[in-house]
């Protein structure tokens, strides 16, 4: 017998799709947590140059997780993309540093190790069927060792043209705090504003566009949407591409915040912040569920625990990560609990925690 | 020849993982012959101490720790369908409680056992929190261990009140990452055999091994018939966290210090792709222990041979890299399918016409 | 191609290594008919249906589809799709994470970008036109797998086919979602669809169809129109032989109100975390009682219940007249209770282990943790089972997920009767089961409950459990409702307790 229809003309509410209501929880989370932090601490949180910051500083880090974001909801993993940016970032600086530098030239380069990157990942998880995450954790590999290879030493950049670009800044007068030195106008950096398009152009893809619902499906169930006349294998290596594509973006927009490169501590577990940040914008690890206003949102509360965490005075090093670990820890218990209440597999508790939802007689009529 | 066949079936998924040793081995060999000497392959027994030494050597004790990891990562794999990530933050945790307790009191072997026992302790909670995440809140293992990842080293850190302490040279701890005197053997590859030889004896005298297989490949049916699969899912995550005690104890004693930074970076990594290059399905369900060990040497002994080949430390990952995608391309579905039809091309094979379809697990026609 | 003909299927062949599903079958389908394409399990049924759809490519024959001349090849679903061929699978192949819109619409035609409001709006027509209660902005997963099925049935519907295949649609409907979906074949049939009905269900051929196509050990036997094919012959045909008389067998006859025998096992007040109302139930030492009502009534729940597979909220349980504590499987089969669960591939296979591993599972759990059996032993316990139950596998070490339905349902029977149940619960044994195996599994379930095993055996076939049962029990919206003893056991005094007399 059905249920959860509406039948009869009663109009009741037809439940939330899962997507949706992670990414409400997260958004509520995010902004409370910022409001709170603007009352607890006031100050920096109250200066709107600190949330434009969050995009500033991080502007690598939203690109990332965009594209972490795709690749997991098609059902897979990309752990490579912290190497690739920094492999992009290095091999930037090189060719910037070297005679024909150009920052077109520089482009074309950021762009082509991370399409190659998606290029051959994309081919080897879609088309020869070898697990992702052992696909990518070689690219990790390669990328971190290709960048030394490239050079081994720290590098600037020293070319004038690209220290402009590096330097120019979007003032909205407006909007702005009051210091010794007068009125200094919020200042938004070219990798913020490549951040937002990069996001605006995700979301378009994926709510809009074919690949992108394709995606959505092959994440929910491989078979199913073979048999529904999607091309599977195309749309699993078009997503691994796009990440890798994302990733060289997300490499050129981190030479554009920092304008140098370190082999040794570049974009660092950038890759496991990604996921993180994903995770906690309410993708699911295990496909079909997630979306990109979400792990922008997430992005964003990762960092801004990181500020909470420096401004609270909480000094000794160890505290930063421990305070991500338990947002982390929070956000996926919540998904958990979320998801469970909706049926998809109770959970376990004992008697005392009992959260259990009753199962339908057509669940287990399979 | 019958029963050669039947053995070569059963264990048909070592294929891979002997044939990339063989083919480092191999590699080795025709290196060596075209430089001229064969010192790579040479065993020595140094003059005044009399412990054996030699790159063959550091090869099996380098893999110690990453040959029990890789033990007890099989099993989380198995019943889990997922991957630990955190075994490298936790054994930094284990590895601070052992230098705490060792460093805060004598140096006597009473206190050394207590310290191991205590990080055994400490190790198998790290397990069990990762375990109930997995078993009882239904998270995916890699995000579940995704949080001890972030916060472990931190931990460890915070455990040596933001040191990294060190083991003075006359602690006889350090025997355990060394040699024990008059013994030639270096005491981690000890440590391996042993710990590889309760595994076996375990899956052997007890339904491990079932039980962990049927909550990895069907939990809902292993339920039925009387598993509990929450309590196999723990004790998976559990048994990785002796192991990862073993780990950070045993590298601990080898370097004489800690340094929640670095210990231990990455094994994690490693001794997943030792499980997947043993030929164990990293979504879980059946498994072959010997794999998984068999991966961890050969990982080691790809490295060693890079840095034989004087290969810079920080470069050593991309052609690490390279070998690792041939591994795991050759072991590929895709090309396992094609190879087994060239096989029986060439080969021709009767079989027995009982049974429907090769490609498909579904029954009947 | 002749005018009314809409496909045919000739000389087609496909062979697996070892096996020949397919050998030299014609098959012709006509316009605006139901064909039922009938067979045991390894007839070739599922290949011939996955060569029409492209998942198998045959090694040698021809198909032809009309309004394209030449002989056709479909080397994907895609293109079975745009020739015109659609299928609906048992298996619900539809996204469960996307809208039932989206779901009826996405991997078709040619479009780049998404015009939601167009999409909703034309999937709620074909949906208020099939009368399908779902709403085209609703999550998949949130709808009942009834409605599910009816969504990817109304896909295949609305991608002007020509073919509509239907793999075993009516599994998981209850009696009027499958009027509602006879109703729709019908009216495809009258606009000229041609329809392949698959299914084990043989009233519902009898009911919608219009000819019969019967397969055996991958040959076609033939082609008979409906009207002129009685169903002992159809079974005859499909068996290769002469139909084993059923109404032979012997029930026992037992009164369910004789005093002074303890019941085996009784429940008081039994309900769970499923959504069972509390229920009393009882069943004597050699009883086979049976449990019936709609889909969705309750009854995998209740006896889920009995053995603690779902997780217990209230009741009592006692053995033998003594209360015993059951919360969890392990608890029922120390109490010697088996059960053998609806869902074989679901719950039921472990299908990378061997069919050794299987049969002994349950018996190897029961014994313990600490000791394995041997492999001798091991050997034996399946050696034995496979003979006595004649489980047609290429030898012990196969994998269980590569035999035929039928086999596996044997194989995972015969991993119950090993523990040497007091009490055995068997869930729709005989669901998706070739015809042959059905009456060696009723046939079975008698002679157990002859040597005195209690037996409660679930169907969605009324005959089988009028034919077994000598008790019957009789739900409606997870309640009991009312109890049949054997005298009482018809069709018609069946179908009136599960309708009730009023509210209930």
């Amino acid at each position: 017998m059905s249920k959860n229809n509406t039948v009869s003309g009663r109009k009741g509410r037809e439940p939330i799709t899962d997507t949706k209501l992670l990414l409400t929880i997260t958004i509520c989370v995010f902004f409370a947590m910022y409001v709170l932090a603007m009352l607890i601490w006031g100050g920096g949180f109250l200066k709107p140059q600190q949330f434009i910051n969050l995009f500033n500083d991080n502007a690598y880090l939203i690109i990332l997780s965009c594209g972490l974001t795709i690749v997991m909801i098609s059902g897979g993993i990309d752990i490579s993309v912290g190497g690739v940016t920094a492999l992009v970032t290095m091999c930037c600086v090189v060719f910037l540093n070297s005679s024909g530098g150009s920052i077109l030239g520089s482009l074309c380069i950021a762009l082509g190790i991370g399409l190659a990157f998606g290029l051959v990942q994309g081919l080897l998880v879609a088309y020869l069927d070898v697990q992702p995450f052992i696909v990518t954790l070689a690219g990790m590999f390669f990328a971190r060792g290709m960048t030394t290879i490239v050079n081994k030493e720290p590098a600037t950049v020293s070319m004038e043209a690209f220290k402009a670009l590096k330097d120019m800044r979007i003032e909205i007068s407006w909007l702005g705090a009051q210091s010794k030195g007068g009125w200094i106008p919020a200042r938004i950096e070219l990798g913020a504003v490549i951040a937002l398009v990069v996001v605006l152009a995700v979301f378009v893809i994926l709510r809009w566009t074919r690949l992108g619902r394709n995606i959505y499906a092959v994440g929910g169930n491989n078979q199913s949407a073979l048999m529904l006349g999607i091309n599977v294998k195309r749309t699993k290596f078009y997503a691994h591409l796009f990440c890798g594509l994302l990733a060289g973006i997300a490499g050129y927009t981190f030479l554009l915040h920092i304008g140098a490169a370190n082999p040794a501590g570049d974009a660092n577990m950038a890759e496991m912040k990604a996921i993180a940040s994903s995770i906690i914008g309410g993708t699911l690890l295990t496909g079909g569920v997630g979306n990109i206003i979400g792990t922008l949102f997430g992005t964003l509360t990762l960092e801004t625990i990181r500020n909470i965490v420096v401004t609270s005075g909480l000094k000794e090093p160890w505290w930063q990560s421990i305070t991500y670990g338990a947002m982390l820890c929070f956000f996926i218990l919540l998904q958990s609990v979320v998801l469970a209440r909706r049926g998809k597999g109770g959970l376990a508790l004992p008697k005392w925690l009992n959260f259990g939802k009753k199962k339908s007689d057509d669940e287990s009529a399979t | 020849m019958s029963k050669v066949k039947t053995v070569m079936q059963k264990n048909s998924q070592l294929i891979i993982p002997l044939i990339a040793l063989l083919a480092i081995v191999l590699f080795n060999v025709i290196r060596c012959v075209v430089i001229g000497n064969f010192s790579f392959f040479e065993i020595r027994l140094t003059e005044n101490t009399n412990i054996l030494s030699g790159n063959v050597i550091n090869i099996l004790k380098d893999a110690s720790e990453l040959a029990i990891l890789a033990m007890g990562m099989t099993l989380v794999t198995s019943a889990s369908r997922g991957q630990d990530i955190s075994v490298g933050a936790s054994a930094a945790i284990a590895g601070s409680v052992f230098v705490k307790i060792l460093l805060a009191n004598p140096a006597n072997w009473g206190v050394i056992i207590i310290a191991i026992l205590a990080s055994c302790v400490v190790a198998m909670i790290c397990g069990a929190f990762n375990g109930i995440l997995v078993s009882i809140f239904k998270i995916q293992p890699m995000i579940a261990t995704l949080i001890l990842y972030t916060v472990g080293r931190s931990i460890a850190y915070w455990i040596n009140g933001g040191a990294t302490p060190t083991i003075a040279k006359d602690h006889p701890v350090l025997y355990l990452g060394g040699f024990f005197p008059g013994n030639p053997i270096p005491t981690p590859i000890f440590i391996v055999i042993i710990c590889a030889i309760i595994f076996v004896l375990v899956l052997k005298f007890t339904n491990l091994g079932l039980y962990t297989q049927a909550v990895g490949i069907n939990e809902k049916a292993a339920h039925l018939n009387g598993i509990n699969p929450i309590k196999m899912k723990l004790l998976t995550f559990i048994i990785l966290g002796v192991c990862v005690a073993l780990a950070g104890v045993i590298r601990v004693s080898r370097l004489a210090l800690i340094n929640h930074e670095t210990i231990l970076l990455g094994v994690e990594m490693d001794a997943i792709l030792a499980v997947a290059i043993g030929g164990n399905s990293l979504g879980g369900g059946k498994f072959k222990l010997s794999g998984s060990i068999i991966g961890a040497y050969v990982i080691e002994a790809l490295t060693n041979t890079l840095y034989a080949m004087k290969v810079a430390s920080t470069d050593v990952k991309a052609y690490k890299a390279i070998v690792i995608i041939l591994i795991v391309v050759m072991g590929s579905p895709v090309v396992k399918k094609h190879t087994s039809r060239l096989w029986s091309k060439l080969f021709k094979k009767k079989e027995i016409p009982a049974t429907a379809g090769a490609s498909s697990s579904k029954g009947g026609m | 191609m002749q005018k009314d003909i809409v496909l045919t299927m000739r000389n087609v062949s496909k062979a697996f290594p070892g096996v020949k599903a397919l050998q030299d079958v014609d098959f012709t389908l006509r316009k605006g008919e139901i064909c039922a394409l009938m067979g045991e399990n390894g007839a070739g049924k599922s290949t011939l249906i996955k060569v029409l759809t492209g998942v198998y490519h045959m090694d040698a024959g021809q198909v032809n589809i009309a309004g394209i001349d030449k002989a056709i090849t479909i080397r994907s679903p895609q293109e079975a799709q745009n020739m015109g061929i659609s299928t609906v699978y048992q298996e619900i192949t539809l996204c469960p994470n996307l809208t039932v819109a989206e779901n009826m619409f996405i991997g078709r035609g040619k479009y780049n970008f998404i015009n939601w409001r167009d999409m909703e709006k034309k999937a709620k027509e074909i949906l208020d036109n099939l009368d399908i209660p779902a709403r085209p902005s609703q999550q998949l997963s949130n709808c009942s797998l009834a409605v599910q099925q009816m969504v990817a049935i109304a896909r295949a519907v609305d991608a002007d086919c020509k073919v509509l295949i239907l793999d075993e649609p009516t599994s998981s409907l209850d009696d009027q979602e499958v009027a509602k979906l006879f109703a729709l074949m019908r009216d495809l049939k009258s606009k000229g669809v041609g329809i392949v009905f698959v299914t084990h269900f043989l009233e519902q051929v009898y009911e919608v169809c219009d000819s019969i196509t019967v397969l055996r050990d991958g040959k076609l036997v033939g082609e008979y129109d409906i009207k002129n094919l009685p169903r002992v012959q159809l079974i005859a045909k499909m068996m290769g032989k002469e139909f084993d008389d059923l109404s032979a067998l012997n029930k026992k006859e037992i009164s369910s109100t004789e005093d002074g025998e303890t019941p085996v096992l009784e429940a008081f007040g039994l309900s769970s975390a499923a959504g069972v109302k509390p229920f009393d139930f009882k069943i004597k030492k050699g009883e086979v009682n049976g449990f019936t009502g709609l889909l969705g009534s309750g009854r995998s729940e209740s006896v889920r219940a009995i053995f603690g597979a779902d997780r217990i909220t209230g009741g009592k349980v006692k053995m033998h007249g003594k209360t015993v504590r059951i919360a969890k499987p392990i608890d029922a089969m120390k109490q010697k209770i088996a059960y053998l669960s609806e869902d074989r591939k679901g719950d039921g296979l472990i299908a990378d282990l061997s069919v050794r591993e299987n049969i002994i599972l349950a018996l190897q759990v029961k014994k313990g943790f600490f000791k394995p059996f041997s492999r001798a032993e091991a050997e034996a316990f399946a050696d034995k089972y496979i003979k006595l139950l004649e489980i047609k596998t290429a030898s012990a070490d196969t994998l269980i997920g590569s035999l035929s339905g039928g086999n596996q349902q044997k194989a995972i029977l015969a991993r119950w009767l090993l523990t040497n149940p007091e009490y055995l619960i068997l869930d729709e044994p005989t669901r998706g089961i070739d015809v042959g195996t059905k009456v060696e599994i009723q046939k079975l379930v008698l002679k157990l409950a002859a040597e005195g095993m209690s037996i409660t055996f679930i169907s969605s076939e009324i005959e089988e459990m009028v034919r077994t049962c000598s008790r019957l029990i009789v739900m409606r919206d997870r309640k009991i409702v009312g109890e049949l003893g054997s005298s009482e056991i018809t069709q018609d005094n069946i179908m009136h307790t599960i309708a009730g007399g009023g509210n209930s």
